[in-house]
């Protein structure tokens, strides 16, 4: 039972997603069957519209499906909570709040009950420390970087503890110097965390370096997974050693195929 | 004066010691230095003053040239025939007389223009303060429930633009009285502005703030407290800015109406006397003071807008 537990932690069974919209219902999602093990880190990569972010958003609770089940740690997913925290595209920090109080605002709602004033303050230092941003703590985030903010939303996400890392293509709106120093801050910060991730990306490289599955999605409408490739690379990766790495070029090789040979661009195929 | 030191080629070649050593000796030994030095700091100065002007001029002069337009216009009206509208020098020399004793009172219908801003100033305060306390609280509930946003969304459309006049019989009737009555018309003038604004404000809260808080699952108040406010606080500081200017604009009309004491009441006074000069001067009275609340509250306003919360 545990072990079975352990291997389905996240279970998406026959999921179907449909928007209404002016134009008629819209069919976003279908036939979508997924299994996340505990500890693992997935990356769902596909075309823009793809239905990504709306399958990251039926995990995280925001949204719920037309039809099928989502199932987390063997309880149904009935809406958001913090035991799913989501690191969003735009960082979505309260600009009023200092750097430690949007963390402390989390850190608050899920450990006030259980524990003292001290100990919440520990934690938000601890999860702020994590991030490499204790300097900046009491900056507002209008005073700090682009990097800066994502990792304060990193920071914010961790600090809840949370059963299930959702990332919605955390570092996307990142240079690429500093998208590639997260990377590896991220890699670091969910090996000695064991977090389970969920993350949506639209970077090859991103995908093959950080998960251990990658979930590559046809294209919308209609969108559902057309092949799951598994990444046996061994940790700790580095990026320099990889870079050259027959079995990572392999793993990059396969996931550029399904992107631009089968799944070529809507605008192409139409 | 310091571009008068690198205007001068000679300074250049003395000694920087000099201007600070002692005079003695050092003044009778190098005369040449300082003679040449004393004409460019002359020639220096007015063009570096010239630029200062320049701004100063730009700031100052088109607004004293729009009041001269205004007086001059004045002036002409004034002057030609019996239009009975006094020159801005006999204007002037009555505002001296009223504004030389503002705090007097002889009575209930003769006090001193002082007297009647603040009556004015407190009606607006009483009738806005109860607005802002209504208003505000209802703006957030019905921008967070769209049920009470389709519920109260047709009836502030049909009540908005009845003109707060229309509401002043319906305030003497219900208080039986011309000071709360008036209280009431500023009431319902202001409460609009506050409660659309508010509520155009909760519904404009970025969706990524709310997903925020649905994902950590906070409780309605830490919701209230940590994200509508503030998010709201820039809209809800206009809605109070535009209820503040209506007032002032209202109060005046309902005081003509009512009477008693006030600026509105005090206009209508001096035109039963026909005292014109004193109209003239009570329209740049309510003019400042209009002007002044604004002014304070787009300085609030300011005070608390975080650029984030625009885009």
């Amino acid at each position: 039972m545990s072990n079975s537990n352990e291997a389905r932690y996240i279970d998406i069974q026959g999921v179907e997603q449909t928007f209404k919209t002016k134009k008629g219902l819209f069919p976003a999602l279908k036939d979508i069957n997924l299994t996340v093990a505990k500890g693992e880190f997935v990356a769902l990569i596909g075309h823009s519209g793809c239905g990504k972010s709306t399958l990251l958003n039926l995990i995280a609770g925001l949204t719920t499906p037309t039809s099928g089940v989502l199932l987390c740690a063997d309880r149904e997913i009935a809406g958001p909570g913090p035991e799913r925290a989501v690191v969003f595209q735009n960082h979505s920090l309260l600009p009023w709040l200092t750097c430690y109080e949007n963390v402390f605002l989390a850190v608050e709602r899920v450990f006030s009950r259980t524990e003292t004033r001290i100990q919440l303050k520990v934690r938000t230092d601890a999860a702020l420390a994590l991030v490499g941003l204790t300097a900046a703590a009491q900056k507002r985030p209008g005073e700090i970087s682009g990097g800066m903010k994502q990792r304060v939303g990193i920071a914010r996400a961790l600090s809840m503890e949370p059963k299930v890392l959702l990332m919605d293509e955390p570092f996307g709106a990142l240079d690429a110097l500093t998208r590639a120093k997260l990377q590896d801050e991220l890699l670091d910060i969910v090996a000695r965390t064991n977090s389970t991730v969920v993350m949506v990306t639209h970077d090859v490289d991103e995908a093959v370096l950080l998960s251990d599955k990658i979930v590559m999605m046809t294209n919308g409408p209609a969108a559902t997974i057309g092949e799951v490739l598994t990444v046996d690379l061994p940790r700790p990766r580095s990026r320099v050693a990889l870079a050259d790495d027959p079995q990572y070029l392999h793993h990059r090789k396969a996931v550029i195929d399904f992107l631009y040979t089968r799944q070529a661009h809507v605008e192409k195929a139409a | 004066m310091v571009s008068a030191v690198f205007h001068s080629p000679l300074e250049a070649i003395a000694p920087p010691a000099t201007s600070h050593a002692s005079p003695i000796g050092k003044a009778m030994s190098t005369p040449k230095t300082d003679a040449p030095a004393a004409p460019a700091a002359v020639s220096a100065r007015p063009s570096a003053a010239s630029r200062d002007f320049r701004g100063f001029w730009m700031a100052v002069l088109p607004p004293v040239l729009g009041l001269a337009c205004l007086v001059l216009v004045w002036q002409l009206i004034a002057s030609t025939g019996n239009t009975g509208i006094p020159k801005p020098l006999e204007t002037w020399a009555q505002a001296v007389t009223v504004f030389s004793d503002p705090f007097y009172s002889n009575g209930p219908n003769d006090q001193g223009v002082g007297w009647n801003v603040l009556a004015s100033l407190q009606r607006v305060a009483i009738g806005f303060g109860l607005a802002a306390a209504v208003g505000i609280p209802a703006g957030f509930a019905i921008g967070r429930f769209e049920f009470l946003s389709r519920m109260f969304n047709p009836l502030i459309s049909l009540l908005r633009p009845v003109s707060p006049l229309a509401w002043l019989p319906i305030g003497l009737l219900v208080f039986k009285g011309a000071d709360p009555a008036a209280i009431w018309t500023i009431f319902i003038c202001s409460i609009w502005p506050m409660i659309i604004n508010t509520a155009v404000g909760v519904q404009r809260v970025p969706q990524d703030y709310m997903n925020v808080a649905r994902v950590l699952n906070l409780s309605e108040w830490k919701i209230f407290t940590k994200i509508l406010f503030p998010a709201v606080l820039p809209y809800l500081l206009t809605g109070v800015r535009l209820a503040v200017g209506t007032a002032w604009l209202v109060i005046v009309a309902a005081e003509m109406l009512t009477g008693g004491v006030g600026i509105g009441f005090w206009v209508w006074d001096e035109w039963n006397n026909l005292n014109v000069s004193s109209i003239i001067i009570a329209i740049f009275v309510i003019g400042i003071v209009g002007l002044l609340l604004e002014f304070a509250l787009i300085k609030i306003a300011t005070l608390f807008t975080f650029e984030e919360v625009k885009s």
